[in-house]
């Protein structure tokens, strides 16, 4: 084997320049897929966590119909006392929930005294919502990150409703909502955060305590509208989702079907789509280096084994075996496809070091200044890493065997 | 024993819709140890009865055996196999590999065809190299040197595996006359040395002149007489 590396890297070293030109397109090819799948995949990652550790958990289990009418915040759709205690039962009973804080939601009219607006607000346990939750603090532009996000008569708004509504931290506000029963209830509330907006569902709430949203909602029974759950392990989640909806199957309404739905992040997020749409675009950018090593590697080898005829002719005349002029073509492949790949690798993982160090920012939807961060795991660089070689060996293959089918006294007569 | 033995033996090549003979029905015999050419003008069919006897290409009908094989029974692999066992090979156009130096070039057939370890093989070129009285050019690549020195390595290419037969097509065709007569009498040296049988195609007539035993072929026949020559030698 060794052998037919030495005598496949001389050939590869006889046209040079042809050989670099072919190696830079690897290399350029690899450093593209890696690169984007370091930046691509580290804002997706980086959104993905927004939107699950500052708001929606990894996954939320409401009441079946719920989320199809979450727009109007359905009260009528809550999950009653029963649904919650079997819902807990089932989480405590999974070693893969971290943690889970149930929520109530409404919509009401938010007041300074001057001006009206509407709001959405949560209403939340801050210990265990924090605990599910845990970058929603850091979202507090003004206020105390340390403390409890909010306690009894507490009310945290979104930055955007402060500016319209010129509401400082202090102030007394008030909200009105209307009850299941359709009786509206106000209550005064201060001021004790300001919360950055983020896009996305949920991304511009008020937060209240969820003793203060059923006094405000005048419940009498502990209904919650939805459990959002936060999951030790993240990358299980396409599997706690399907444990919880075996472990939740029990629990069946009138018509006999499941009385509660489980529901991922991404099934409540329109981010998914985009998050898609960069798997996508990962996948498109793959299929291009792949199509560009396949193209570049067998052109060269075409050419190799093209201008090499009578050489051919002559090492299959003196007895060299088939399989081996076979050998030594796909040898050269193998060596373009390694060579280039371990170039393209470094100067990827150097570009990624240089990003990091560099450190641009960028703005997406409400957030500004989010910072590039891009990083790789080794999997990605091995898997790319394999793709191009097996395709550089791919890409030989068929002029590798054409040289080892060739006819000794046809080659040997090649002008 | 002979060393090739040919009955009856033609080569027909279709060409479109035309069968075209090149070789007619020929019989001869080559002896071990023997310095035998065949000769003739273009197109006589020297170049095809090499190629059968260098097992490159099958009979169309008749037998010819080498080392007492029928070359009719080899197929693609098996005759690749015999070759680097049996025959070694001398090109008009010498052939070496340009990107190898003159000692890989003589190793080659030992490291690729026949897997000799290392050691052994290097000791086996370095001898060959020695008695071609390339030694001192080991190193050098083949566009650095002469044609002569270039058919010198050749020459122990070809007898670098021990081969009993080595075949060698106009070997001495694109040489001037000195180095040509030079190259001859180093083939000769060796087959006394080896007691290696070497065959040449030629249509040169000062050079067939160095043969032992000359076959003349015309159109695909071979001459009586060279064949009476053949007979008479044996």
């Amino acid at each position: 084997m060794l052998d037919i590396l030495a005598i496949a890297s001389r050939n590869l070293l006889r046209y040079r320049r042809r050989t670099l030109l072919t190696l830079l397109l690897i290399v350029i090819g690899m450093v593209a897929v890696l690169l984007f799948i370091a930046v691509a995949g580290s804002f997706k990652t980086m959104m993905v966590g927004q939107f699950t550790d500052s708001v929606l958990g990894h996954l939320q289990v409401h009441r079946k119909g719920y989320v199809a009418s979450i727009d109007n915040l359905p009260l009528n759709l809550n999950m009653k006392p029963a649904m919650v205690a079997k819902t807990e039962e089932a989480l405590k009973a999974d070693p893969g929930v971290e943690s889970w804080s149930p929520r109530i939601k409404l919509g009401g009219m938010f007041s300074n005294f001057a001006e009206t607006t509407s709001i959405r607000i949560n209403g939340i346990d801050p210990a265990r919502e924090a605990a599910t939750v845990p970058l929603l603090s850091d979202r507090l532009l003004e206020g105390d990150k340390t403390k409890p996000l909010v306690e009894r008569g507490q009310i945290v708004i979104p930055a955007l409703l402060a500016r319209g509504m010129k509401t400082k931290l202090g102030d007394t506000v008030v909200v009105v909502a209307t009850n299941r029963d359709g009786s509206v209830n106000g209550k005064t509330f201060v001021v004790r955060g300001i919360l950055e907006g983020i896009s996305g569902p949920g991304g511009r709430d008020g937060y209240i305590h969820i003793e203060d949203a059923r006094e405000l909602l005048r419940m009498t029974d502990a209904e919650v509208s939805e459990i959002a759950v936060r999951l030790k392990d993240f990358s299980r989640l396409g599997q706690a989702e399907a444990q919880m909806k075996q472990a939740l199957e029990g629990r069946t309404n009138q018509e006999g079907k499941p009385a509660l739905e489980v529901h991922t992040w991404a099934d409540l997020s329109p981010f998914a789509s985009l998050a898609r749409m960069i798997d996508l675009m990962t996948l498109f950018i793959k299929i291009v280096l792949v199509s560009i090593v396949l193209v570049s590697v067998m052109n060269v080898m075409i050419m190799a084994v093209f201008e090499r005829i009578r050489e051919i002719g002559t090492i299959a005349a003196i007895g060299t075996p088939p399989g081996r002029i076979l050998s030594l073509f796909l040898a050269e492949g193998l060596m373009l496809g390694v060579v280039g790949t371990v170039a393209g690798t470094l100067l990827s993982l150097v570009a990624i070091f240089g990003i990091n160090v560099w450190r641009p920012t960028f703005a997406f939807g409400q957030q500004q200044n989010l910072v590039m961060a891009p990083t790789i795991a080794t999997g990605d660089v091995l898997t790319i890493a394999a793709l191009v070689v097996v395709v550089a060996i791919v890409a030989s293959l068929q002029p590798a065997w054409k040289a080892s089918r060739m006819d000794p006294i046809s080659a040997l007569r090649h002008v | 024993m002979s060393l090739v033995q040919a009955e009856s033996l033609t080569k027909t090549y279709r060409v479109g819709d035309i069968d075209v003979p090149a070789i007619k029905g020929l019989d001869f015999v080559i002896e071990p140890a023997s310095f035998v050419a065949f000769v003739g003008p273009s197109g006589s069919g020297k170049s095809t009865l090499l190629n059968l006897i260098g097992c490159l290409d099958h009979p169309t009908s008749g037998t010819l055996k080498v080392l007492d094989t029928d070359i009719a029974t080899l197929d693609r692999r098996a005759a690749a196999r015999f070759r680097g066992e049996n025959i070694g090979f001398i090109f008009q156009d010498f052939n070496l590999i340009p990107v190898l130096t003159v000692f890989e070039n003589v190793e080659y057939p030992l490291r690729m065809v026949q897997q000799w370890p290392a050691e052994k093989r290097r000791a086996q070129a370095l001898r060959l190299l020695e008695a071609v009285g390339m030694a001192d050019q080991a190193d050098k690549r083949p566009d650095q040197i002469s044609g002569g020195q270039k058919q010198r390595v050749a020459v122990a290419r070809a007898l670098v595996s021990q081969p009993k037969l080595v075949l060698a097509d106009e070997p001495t065709a694109n040489l001037d006359h000195d180095t040509a007569y030079r190259v001859l009498q180093l083939m000769k040296k060796m087959r006394d040395e080896f007691g290696t049988t070497f065959v040449f195609s030629t249509h040169d007539p000062k050079i067939m002149g160095e043969a032992e035993t000359t076959f003349t072929l015309e159109d695909g026949r071979l001459d009586s007489d060279s064949q009476r020559e053949e007979l008479g030698h044996a």
